[in-house]
């Protein structure tokens, strides 16, 4: 596997802390502060995917439409 | 080895995604759609090589380059096509994603218009008038 596997638990491992940070944050009565963090581990981990996909893409263009 | 390392990381990431949708959804879906881009990206390079030696036996045969390239064209808008409707449908947007093959199929029709004129020229050629 030539791609770097790790970052799939980067992608797990984001997911779960930012539940646990979710969950104390609210604990502690701080909803819309939970939200925000909510949302801003949403955004690394799409910068993430966003940045696969324009690969994959541009994977996909070199090996089907080539000469176009 | 590669078909160990593919169920491998899958049946990983599948434990993965069974931990995270308790807590959030959003990220299991992410994670998955994730690890779909990274097999299609580690089996892209082995489809590669078989469209190499394709491109290389339809030279020697003389085959009309236009022919080849629309099906390659086809074949890649299909693969595309393919993989944003199994995303969009995991996303559980399963109206969004018959849209997605729809757009496919339209295309793939248009590129496959010049073909279809050929073949049907050369019909019209061989009946007698």
């Amino acid at each position: 596997m030539p791609y770097n596997v790790d970052a799939v638990f980067q992608i797990a491992g984001i997911g779960i802390i930012v539940a646990m940070i979710h969950t104390v944050l609210k604990q502690m009565g701080k909803e819309d502060f939970a939200h925000w963090v909510t949302l801003f581990g949403f955004g690394v981990v799409l910068f993430m995917i966003a940045m696969l996909i324009q690969d994959l893409f541009q994977t996909i263009k070199n090996v089907f439409l080539f000469r176009s | 080895m590669e078909i160990i390392q593919v169920v491998g990381i899958g049946i990983i990431v599948t434990f993965l995604v069974l931990v995270l949708k308790e807590q959030k959804p959003v990220f299991a879906f992410l994670l998955a759609t994730f690890t779909g881009i990274i097999i299609f990206i580690a089996l892209a390079g082995k489809i590669a090589e078989v469209i190499r030696v394709l491109e290389h036996l339809a030279t020697q045969a003389h085959v009309n380059n236009l022919f080849f390239e629309t099906i390659l064209k086809i074949v890649g808008i299909a693969y595309i096509a393919e993989f944003g409707a199994q995303v969009t449908r995991d996303a559980g947007q399963g109206s969004i994603a018959s849209k997605i093959e729809m757009a496919g199929k339209l295309l793939i029709m248009v590129m496959a218009i010049p073909i279809i004129t050929v073949i049907i020229e050369t019909i019209v050629q061989i009946l007698p008038a």
